[in-house]
């Protein structure tokens, strides 16, 4: 990750709270590239062991897990299949598995196991026990 | 509306590989990304083409390769666009094909070798193959255009995903269609749009529907059945003009009569797409003329699918292009230099629901001696006939009644014996005599017909290891197209896998990311003291790998296990069970307070009436397991709301004990022999949330009129008089019914209370991971159950009895519990970015 705005962590944008819930509507589909803005989402231990939640980096919706090795790892917020809310997902060192019908996305590139459909992925990782993300 | 199909996240791409001078490989290029051209690419890179050719595929579609026969599916709303692409724009990428979406081909310089594209670029080839396929004919009509030549507004063509949103849009503001052509595509279109509420008038310019594969008796049952689902149909029928200015409002029929409508759907025909061809100078009559190697005049240029004519004949379907496919890849990659085409046999199906007609070769007798036999029932909507010449199939035309149609497939295809009482072909006599089943069928004999699967490449998926149908239409791509022929797939490898062929091992693992059966897994967890899931991976999974898709399976096996002493994580779980609700379609959830055998009270209601009002529940439901629904609530909301309740769970969320319905029994009903609901209540306290390999619902009713359905529970409890009990097991009315077995008639409540938590401990311990009742009674066998549920045959009787206990006394309200203190940080914080969905409409 040899992006320029690694040290320097923007804050969350005005408006939206640390932590704060993705409330908003997006449509299926895979969502924006990253441009590489950094953006502090929330603190690492909101995300429990094992599990993922749901933030808001800029306008950006983001599903952030932490994996029980340790590593972090974020996508877009909703299923490009249907909508379904990822961050309710169960995951493994490889796969983000949806909620609603199953499909299983790679950890990697996004893509899914089926190879039809595909999640954005985020760089992410924690500064100070703060998870940091870049959209 | 713009959303590119199968499309990268900036939409466009292209990607260029860049002119690498030190690449040596030849340069292919293909123009046109359509069903032939993306599957002669991936023919190709099977045969190791990648490391011989640098591939470019123009497409003049934006999208990813889609699968165009599904087309007529996703208008009728029955598959959604994202179920029908086939490679998407990051497959051309991994493959190292230079994908051109949205970019469309002009014309080659085949003397120069280079092809120019509509985006001023120039690309040199070695070898081009064009895939063009073709376009929707309008028929020259009056009004039909705008000044500029665009079609007019509400006017369609189908051939495209673009068209098809088009119509999906146009279908929520029009109310009246008219579709032009009644042939496969008309008649596929017009059941689509009748789906959406349309009205629905179908125009046929010649004197009976599908005149190209049925005669004219087929086709006037066929115009019954079509006009039984309500849609119009007009024979003999010329449009001349189209009606409207701005948009369509009608159609005037030469004849005079006028019909009005605010959608037009012309399905009258395709014309092959030749334009390239013919500016390139290559030879075209009716399409691009080829040889028996695909190739055109110019040695170095190709042509497959319905762009390409050979001896004379042109297709209109994809099994023929996917042959051609087939053969010029192996003749440009040199797997095969001799490989020839010779034509295809064409077969057709109409994807029609409530309409079965499928047609191959010839429809009537063509010699003197050709043998015709015709069933003919026009009142049912059946017609059936064959046509045979030297005792071989030459045609068939099924229509109303496609039973026979694998058999006569195979038949037709390869030319397999027949049945000397030729009638066989058509029905089954009912002497016994067994159908024409599966493990008859020559392994060479085609069973996909738009993917060219054979059985022996079914067969063969299944040896080598693919466990389940979906795995061998992964692997095979059986089924995959039309899809029709998913059921003889599925029989297929269910003949293959039981046979002589080995069964995938990881089939007999309890879940998919440990390798061990159930009682293995059972002792293993034992043995090692093993107490959460991720202690499992850690002991049992190779190299210690979690996986996500047998969390929720170990979760459920540990809890019967070890009870209390179950080291409970969160990300084990399923998020219904994480948050003791059911996920919905939008990501919100239902909630199902517990209602013990479906009897409630005033002050119930009254607390449930005050929270349905106070968090705006979208709907309030009496569902099928007698208790009451509050659907759609925000995730938030779930504490407050089951404070608020003050009622426990119903667990309809989990694989568990669902509910105990009863009906009134002994009490009330003049013909109940027992109080069944009394019983019911005792049952659901006694064995309430107790989770289990799938789910458990259960019943007990007062006589045998069976009001609560307890013959068709998992465990369904029946009152016969005197005291008397009957205790009935496996039964279901769900994707299966089943009516359960008797397994005991017993003396008292206190016995079905026994037996009960008996046999649910031995299926708790006994059954694979979401295998209901209805399939582990069957599989174990009603008398082995019998045996050691009752005679304790195998002396496991106490210890199911204590097993059983044991969860029992587990046991706690999963709502009260996460309501006093959350079980993570954030457990039920919103994870939705909610999309528009339909959501459960406020009522
Ligand atoms: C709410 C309810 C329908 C209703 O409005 O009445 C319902 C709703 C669902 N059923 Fe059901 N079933 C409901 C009674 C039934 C019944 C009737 C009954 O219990 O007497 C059956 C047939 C009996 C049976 O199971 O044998 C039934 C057979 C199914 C099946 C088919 C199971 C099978 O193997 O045959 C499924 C699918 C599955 O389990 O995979 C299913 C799955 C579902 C799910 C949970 C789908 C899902 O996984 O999300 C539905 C949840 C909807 C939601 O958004 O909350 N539901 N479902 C009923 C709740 C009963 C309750 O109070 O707990
Ligand atoms: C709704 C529908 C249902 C159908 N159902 C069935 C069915 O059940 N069974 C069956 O066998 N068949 C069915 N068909 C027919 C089947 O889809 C075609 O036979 C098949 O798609 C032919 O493949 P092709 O590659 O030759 O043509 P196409 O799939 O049409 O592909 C040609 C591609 O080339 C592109 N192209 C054309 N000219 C250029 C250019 N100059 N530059 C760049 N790109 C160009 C086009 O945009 C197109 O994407 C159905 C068709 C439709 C529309
Ligand atoms: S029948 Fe189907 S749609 Fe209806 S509730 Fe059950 S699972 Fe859902
Ligand atoms: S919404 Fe994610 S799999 Fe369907």
């Amino acid at each position: 990750m040899s992006l320029t705005h690694t040290e320097v962590a923007e804050p969350t944008t005005a408006g939206t709270e640390i932590g704060s819930p993705a409330t908003e509507v997006a449509v299926p589909g895979r969502a924006p590239a990253p441009h590489g803005r950094a953006y502090t989402v929330g603190r690492t231990e909101d995300v429990p062991p094992g599990e993922g939640r749901a933030f808001v980096a800029g306008d950006t919706q983001v599903a952030v897990f932490r994996l029980r090795d340790g590593s972090l790892h974020a996508t877009q917020a909703s299923c490009p299949h249907a909508g379904g809310p990822l961050a309710d997902g169960q995951t493994d060192a490889d796969v983000l598995v949806c909620p609603l019908h199953l499909y299983a996305y790679r950890w990697v590139d996004g893509v899914a196991t089926s190879g039809a459909m595909a999640v954005q992925v985020y760089p992410v990782r924690e500064v100070d026990g703060m998870l940091v993300v870049d959209v | 509306m713009t959303a590119v199909l199968g499309g990268r996240p900036e939409g466009l791409t292209s990607l260029s590989l860049g002119d690498d001078e030190f690449d040596t490989r030849s340069r292919l290029v293909v123009v046109g990304n359509g069903m032939a051209g993306a599957r002669f690419v991936e023919e190709v890179l099977e045969r190791g083409g990648g490391e011989q050719f640098r591939i470019t595929v123009f497409g003049d579609e934006p999208h990813g390769n889609y699968n165009r026969i599904m087309l007529s599916p996703v208008l009728a709303g029955e598959s959604h666009e994202d179920e029908i692409v086939l490679n998407s724009h990051d497959w051309y990428a991994d493959n190292g094909v230079d994908l051109r979406a949205g970019v469309r081909v002009a014309r080659a310089d085949t003397a120069a070798k280079v092809v120019h594209g509509d985006d001023g670029s120039t690309t040199p080839y070695d070898h081009l193959v064009l895939a063009t396929g073709s376009y929707s004919f309008i028929p020259p009509m009056s009004g039909v255009r705008t000044a500029d030549g665009a079609l007019l507004a509400g006017v369609y063509g189908f051939r495209t995903i673009d068209e098809t949103r088009a119509m999906l849009e146009a279908t929520q503001r029009c109310r009246r269609a008219v579709v032009m052509g009644g042939g496969l595509l008309g008649l596929e279109a017009a059941r689509a749009l009748q789906g959406h509420g349309l009205q629905v008038e179908l125009v046929h310019a010649m004197p009976w529907l599908m005149n190209a594969q049925l005669d004219a008796e087929a086709g006037a049952i066929l115009k019954k059945s079509v006009e039984s689902l309500g849609i119009t149909v007009h024979l003999d029928a010329m449009a001349g003009e189209v009606l409207g200015t701005e948009h369509v409002e009608g159609v005037l029929l030469k004849d005079g009569r006028r019909l009005d409508c605010d959608l037009l759907v012309v399905a009258a025909g395709v014309r092959p797409h030749t334009d390239v061809a013919v500016r390139s100078g290559l030879e075209v009559e009716r399409a691009i003329v080829v040889d028996d190697q695909l190739r055109t005049e110019d040695p170095d240029v190709y042509a497959i699918g319905e762009c390409a004519q050979h001896r004379g004949s042109v297709y209109g379907l994809v099994a023929p292009a996917w042959e051609h496919a087939k053969v010029l890849a192996d003749v440009l990659t040199g797997t095969d230099p001799d490989a020839e085409y010779t034509g295809s046999r064409t077969a057709t199906k109409l994807k029609v629901a409530g309409v079965d007609v499928a047609t191959m070769g010839i429809n009537v007798p063509e010699r003197d001696d050709d043998e015709f036999l015709v069933i003919s029932e026009p009142r049912r909507g059946v017609h059936l006939s064959v046509v045979i010449r030297d005792d071989k199939l030459v045609g068939a035309t099924l229509l109303g009644d496609t039973r026979k149609v694998a058999f006569l497939t195979q038949a037709f295809d390869r030319g397999t014996a027949l049945p000397e009482e030729r009638i066989r072909l058509l029905v089954d006599l009912s002497d016994g005599a067994e159908e024409v089943g599966v493990a008859e069928m020559p392994a060479d004999s085609q069973v996909c017909n738009c993917n060219g699967v054979t059985k022996g490449a079914i067969c063969g998926a299944v040896a080598d290891g693919c466990g389940s149908v979906g795995a061998v239409m992964d692997r095979t791509r059986a089924g995959k197209g039309c899809g029709s022929c998913k059921s003889l797939v599925k029989q297929i490898v269910e003949w293959a896998a039981d046979g002589d062929v080995t069964e995938d091992p990881s089939a007999s693992w309890y879940v998919p990311g440990i390798p061990l059966a159930k009682p293995e897994l059972m002792a293993a967890i034992r043995e090692q003291d093993l107490r959460s899931v991720s202690q499992v991976f850690a002991a049992l999974a190779p190299a210690g790998k979690e996986d996500a898709k047998s969390k929720m399976g170990l979760t459920s096996l540990l809890k019967m296990v070890w009870g209390v002493d179950f080291v409970p994580e969160k990300d084990g779980e399923f998020i219904n069970d994480r948050v003791h609700a059911n996920i919905q379609r939008d990501g919100t959830f239902s909630v199902v307070p517990q209602m013990k055998g479906g009897v409630t009270t005033p002050a119930q209601l009254r607390k449930i009436a005050d929270v349905a009002e106070k968090y705006e529940v979208p709907m309030v439901k009496v569902t099928g397991g007698q208790r009451i629904d509050l659907l759609g609530v925000r995730k938030e909301d779930l504490p407050a709301m089951w404070a608020d309740l003050g009622m426990p769970s119903g667990y309809a969320y989990g694989k568990s004990m669902r509910t105990v319905k009863t009906c009134v029994g002994s009490d009330f009903c003049r013909f109940g022999l027992g109080d069944s609901t009394q019983l019911g209540i005792d049952l659901e306290t006694r064995f309430q949330g107790i989770e289990s390999p799938a789910k458990m619902k259960m019943a007990v009713v007062g006589c045998p009129r069976n009001c609560a359905e307890a013959y068709v529970k998992d465990v369904g409890v029946v009152a016969v008089g005197n005291g008397k009990w009957e205790v009935y097991v496996g039964g279901a009315a769900g994707a299966s019914v089943r009516k359960g077995d008797l397994l005991a008639t017993v003396d008292s409540t206190e016995e079905v209370m026994q037996l009960t938590g008996r046999f649910m401990q031995y299926y708790r311990e006994n059954a694979n991971w979401l295998e209901r009742t209805y399939d582990f009674v069957p599989r174990i066998g009603l008398e082995k159950i019998k045996q050691v549920l009752l005679e304790d045959s195998e002396g496991l009787c106490a210890d199911l009895d204590a097993g059983i206990q044991r969860s029992i006394d587990a046991y706690r309200d999963p709502w009260g519990q996460d309501l006093a203190e959350p079980a993570t940080p954030g457990q039920f914080r919103p994870s939705l970015p909610l999309i528009e969905l339909p959501k459960v409409p406020v009522r």
